[in-house]
């Protein structure tokens, strides 16, 4: 079993004149974190929406590789089939819950695949088939379990979109784990989370990583987070990788250190600082 | 080739007449982001306005064509925007922030209204007018005897056509209201913050764009010779089938979509079959759709992930 | 500006006597320059063909006062009532009376809905307007499929309803088959155009994709009204047969239901034959939305009128659900236009204009979109209030088109605006629709 989970070669990503991404090349690791950081407008949420199919990437490979050694190109899938084929998941940088719907209806949603196999394509369903309501039950526990771990059990029943905001995020990486990713792809978990929320969110991350076996990359400018918990770091600049390796070597890394001084001071001194 | 001529130009000048009304479409859409869907209704109450105040006119012992005809551009110019401000008024201002579909059905709900109160009021049937302008060109005499014309009343149409898209243009490119329109159509809170009268801005598309649609109910009624109640409707169809072609919200959009409508439309007519002009033009609004989904013209629109 | 801010301004100084006159004296003003030429004058071709006009200043002059009349009662009473954003307090008592008497509702109005036959069953006229009410209570929940659960815009239902009833209509006359052979087949082909139409539409967003159905709805029509050898152009078809009991025809005749059941005939046996088998119709529509709902299927709906990005980044192929959403509200439709010319006997294109589908989607909106119930009471409050002012004659549709207005400005989110969700572990709770998403289609 090969231990990179995807591979992202010499990826490129235009719009019209513009390089969002330029020849980018980075291994996540089989059941590791992998974080992704940059300055703002380094091109990371880019790269995201390459590897989930929302952009058609200009040039380059993303393969994926599952645990039976079975290898997908991910560039060559659209949309839905990155979640539904690849098993690749994600969430947003600004929370895309169904916030008309209740957290139990959400997570739900995330189970449509599976469901709609045990449903007969609708039709078992619509006759009440024993078959389709004992896989109706296991996905109302599958949600019930995933609620349970984020601590909003007591909040099934309440709509989506009326949660406070941290719970949101935690239900939207709940919602995404619902569908049985391989690979778990988080779009700024952190953002913002208050330090106990944060703190709670890096216990969250490191558990499915080790219970579910559950490879995951993540986007992140909570220091702390991506210190504590990540495997590796990816650090991108302007479109490109400016730096890579463990959170200790890439916190020392005198590129890194110029890049967010020449973005934001507040941002380097927060990666200083951080961990020491 | 001396057919295809005479059916080029008669196209354009339908097309000109779908242009104007797609132009109050467009602006609506642009600054509120609803389909007004009572403006063709607006666009016949132009039709008729214009046909009683000629009738007045003339009786009252006017006899000056061209003074009548000014004298009833401004008038049908004048009330039909005041009808456009009222419909804004009453149907659409208490749903500004609600939800999208209230304010369509709304619109709809406008558009029965107009329909209806000019049938009661003016009756039914259709009303004929005699031509008023008359005359023409001869630009062409086929061997066969076909002959191209371009009439008196095509040129004043095309005319008055390019004089308002000019004088529109310059109106929301160079004034200060022009610029209020681009600054609402962009972001009304942030418009609001800096200064900008939002209510009255959206009063003044209204009020401009039913000015236009008289202006097209005019030359309807100059060149086909008849208004009746229920023309709005598959007008409005069209024109906003226009709007939409050229890519809703621009207003060159606008005016080029009314022109390939118009033109498909008369082609359609001439070479295939009366009966499915209209069938032509919806059909070919599908299948640009299908593969422009945002029109000509239209800015495409990037998806935020 | 929040609610609080709103009550502590200082109330303006605009409750004077002058203000509202001044208010009613610019409305009488507006009113005057509107309806000058209109109503002032009345245009009408003459005998020799040319136009002659009379005019009706006395009309004129009454309308204008009505508006400044008009104008000061609805001022007064909007003071009285106070401002609209005042948000009223209603008792816990009044409120958990209002909950109770809302979930009593729907059975106690199937209940009478059954009963209808029995308690009018020498009225044929209330008879007959009970079963177009319930036609357009399954139009409603077919197109509620689209419109309300997947939040895709539907212009042109009415096509389907044309599909449905012109299937049936040539079927029966052409092949001879029965209504309840054609009854699936005319849902199966209303389906077949729905997708038919979906496929265009899958990427075109709001009102594009508003404009494209009601162009379809158009085209549908147009080639109806064209396309003479088949469907008889303007003229209709005619003679369609009517529905039989599973093969037993309700006719005098010996074979005939009434001479089997050994009772004497009466004409309203079919009556109420039509008014059950519509309900049962309906019935079928609302059992299906519900059960749907309750499926992947239906949740998927839902979650596309939430966020259809947030759909795809979870798998679900937006493609296949629009369509399926597209299909199924079709199929409803189908079903009822079968319904529709059984019931006639006679079809014809003027009963498949735009107004019908701005009706239907009047009604979805109304009843507060994704409401079953909300979407049978807004068909029983248009149907039954558009019956009301049959009286009125020509100011009928005047009277249609202003009430649409005004109801939209006062419920927005229609009759019953929360959602119910459709899997709960402890309770289920009313969703607020300020949560719920329109929908972007």
């Amino acid at each position: 079993m090969s231990e990179t989970i995807l591979s992202v070669d010499r990826l490129s990503m235009r719009f019209g004149g513009i390089v969002a991404v330029n020849d980018l090349s980075f291994d996540a690791g089989r059941r590791k974190i992998t974080a992704l950081i940059g300055p703002n407008g380094a091109g990371k949420t880019t790269v995201f929406n390459c590897i989930t199919g929302f952009y058609k990437p200009s040039g380059g490979s993303i393969a994926l590789t599952h645990d039976d050694g079975k290898t997908i190109q991910l560039e060559r899938l659209n949309d839905f089939r990155i979640s539904k084929q690849a098993r690749v998941a994600r969430t947003f940088q600004n929370i895309r819950l169904f916030p008309g719907m209740t957290a139990l209806e959400n997570l739900m949603v995330a189970q449509h695949n599976a469901l709609m196999r045990a449903s007969g394509l609708t039709f078992l369903g619509l006759i009440g088939a024993p078959s389709w309501r004992s896989a109706e039950a296991r996905a109302i526990d599958l949600a019930r379990t995933w609620l349970t771990r984020i601590g909003l059990l007591d909040r099934a029943d309440d709509a989506a979109g009326n949660l406070p905001y941290g719970d949101q995020r935690r239900l939207e990486i709940a919602r995404a784990m619902c569908t049985e990713p391989a690979l778990l792809c988080l779009d700024e978990p952190a953002a913002g989370l208050n330090a106990r929320e944060s703190a709670a969110l890096s216990e969250l991350l490191l558990s499915i990583r080790s219970e579910f076996g559950t490879s995951i990359l993540l986007i992140e400018h909570d220091m702390s987070v991506v210190m504590e918990i990540s495997d590796h770091v990816v650090v991108m600049d302007y479109g490109v990788k400016i730096a890579e390796g463990t959170p200790r070597s890439v916190r020392d890394d005198p590129k890194v250190i110029a890049a967010y001084l020449g973005a934001d001071e507040e941002e380097a001194i927060a990666v200083m600082e951080s961990g020491t | 080739m001396d057919y295809f001529a005479q059916q080029l130009i008669n196209g354009l000048v339908l097309g000109s007449i779908y242009g104007l009304i797609a132009i109050g479409y467009t602006m609506v859409y642009g600054i509120v982001g609803m389909i007004n869907f009572a403006h063709g209704d607006i666009f016949m109450i132009g039709g008729f306005i214009a046909l009683i105040s000629f009738l007045v006119l003339v009786s009252l012992g006017l006899t000056a064509i061209p003074l009548v005809l000014f004298v009833v551009l401004l008038v049908s110019m004048a009330i039909t925007a005041l009808y456009g401000w009222t419909v804004e008024r009453i149907a659409y201002r208490p749903l500004r922030h609600s939800f999208r579909l209230a304010p369509m059905l709304s619109a709809i709900g406008m558009s029965f209204v107009l329909t209806n109160f000019s049938q009661i009021a003016q009756g039914a049937r259709v009303k004929p007018v005699p031509p008023i302008i008359t005359g023409g060109y001869t630009l062409h005499e086929g061997p066969g005897g076909f002959v191209v014309q371009l009439s008196n009343i095509q040129i004043i149409v095309v005319l008055a056509t390019i004089v308002l898209l000019a004088l529109f243009t310059w109106l929301v490119s160079r004034t200060r209201l022009g610029r209020d329109m681009r600054a609402c159509e962009q972001d009304q809170t942030m418009a609001a913050l800096l200064g900008v009268d939002v209510d009255r801005t959206i009063s003044m598309t209204f009020v401009i764009g039913a000015a236009l649609a008289a202006v097209a109910g005019m030359m309807y009624l100059l060149y086909y010779g008849l208004v009746d109640f229920f023309m709005g409707f598959v007008a409005g169809i069209k024109a906003f089938t226009a709007a939409v072609l050229g890519g809703i919200g621009s207003l060159p959009g606008a005016m080029l979509g009314g022109l390939a409508i118009g033109l498909i439309e008369t082609f359609w007519s001439a070479y295939f079959s009366v009966e499915y002009k209209d069938v032509a033009a919806f059909s070919i609004l599908i299948v640009v759709l299908i593969f422009l989904p945002t029109g000509l013209l239209g800015r495409p629109e990037v998806e935020k992930v | 500006m929040t609610e609080s801010t709103l009550e502590k301004k200082p109330a303006p100084r605009a409750s004077g006597a002058a203000f509202i006159l001044k208010k009613a004296a610019i409305s009488a003003l507006v009113a005057l320059v509107l309806f000058s030429l209109m109503i002032g004058v009345r245009t009408e071709a003459g005998p020799q063909g040319g136009l002659i006009y009379w005019t009706r200043f006395g009309d004129l002059a009454a309308i204008v006062a009505a508006v400044f009349g008009g104008s000061i009662i609805i001022e007064l009473l909007r003071q009285w009532w106070g401002p609209a954003d005042k948000v009223r307090v209603v008792p816990p008592a009044v409120q958990n009376a209002l909950s109770l008497a809302g979930r009593l509702l729907a059975p106690a109005l199937l209940i009478f809905t059954f009963l209808v036959p029995v308690i009018f069953y020498d009225q044929r006229y209330i008879l007959d307007l009970a079963i177009l009410v319930l036609t357009y209570v399954m139009l409603g929940w077919g197109l509620n499929v689209v419109v309300g659960l997947a939040g895709l815009l539907d212009l042109g239902y009415v096509a389907f309803y044309a599909v449905g009833a012109y299937s049936y209509a040539l079927l029966a006359t052409n092949f001879g088959l029965s209504f309840w052979v054609c009854l699936p087949l005319a849902g199966i082909l209303a389906a077949f155009w729905g997708v038919l139409l979906g496929f265009p539409v899958l990427r075109l967003r709001g009102d594009y994709l508003a404009i494209v159905t009601l162009a379809f709805g158009e085209i549908i029509r147009l080639v109806i009204i064209n396309w003479q050898s088949l469907t008889g152009g303007p003229n209709g078809v005619s003679g369609i047969p009517r529905p039989t009991l599973f093969g037993i025809p309700l006719t005098p005749g010996e074979d005939g239901l009434a001479a089997r059941l050994g009772i004497e005939f009466s004409p309203t046996h079919r009556i109420v034959f039509l008014f059950y088998l519509i309900l049962a119709l309906a019935l079928l529509t609302n059992w299906v939305t519900i059960r749907l709902r309750r499926l992947p299927i239906g949740r998927a709906w839902e979650a596309l009128r939430e966020d259809e990005v947030a759909c795809r980044a979870l798998g679900i192929n937006t493609t296949t659900t629009k369509l399926t959403a597209f299909a199924t509200g079709a199929m409803f439709g189908g079903f009822a236009g079968a319904f529709f010319a059984t019931r006639q006997g006679f079809i014809s294109p003027e009963s498949f204009t735009f107004q019908e589908s701005a009706l239907v989607l009047a009604i979805v909106v109304l009843g507060g979109m994704g409401s079953q119930l909300g979407v049978a009471l807004a068909a029983l409050a248009m149907i039954g209030g558009f019956e009301l002012f049959r009286g009125l004659d020509q100011y009928r549709m005047l009277v249609f088109g202003l009430a649409m207005v005004l109801l939209m400005i006062w419920r927005p989110r229609g009759l019953i605006g929360h959602r119910a969700p459709t899997v709960y572990l402890e309770r289920s709770q009313a969703i607020s629709s300020d949560l719920v998403k329109e929908g972007h289609g």
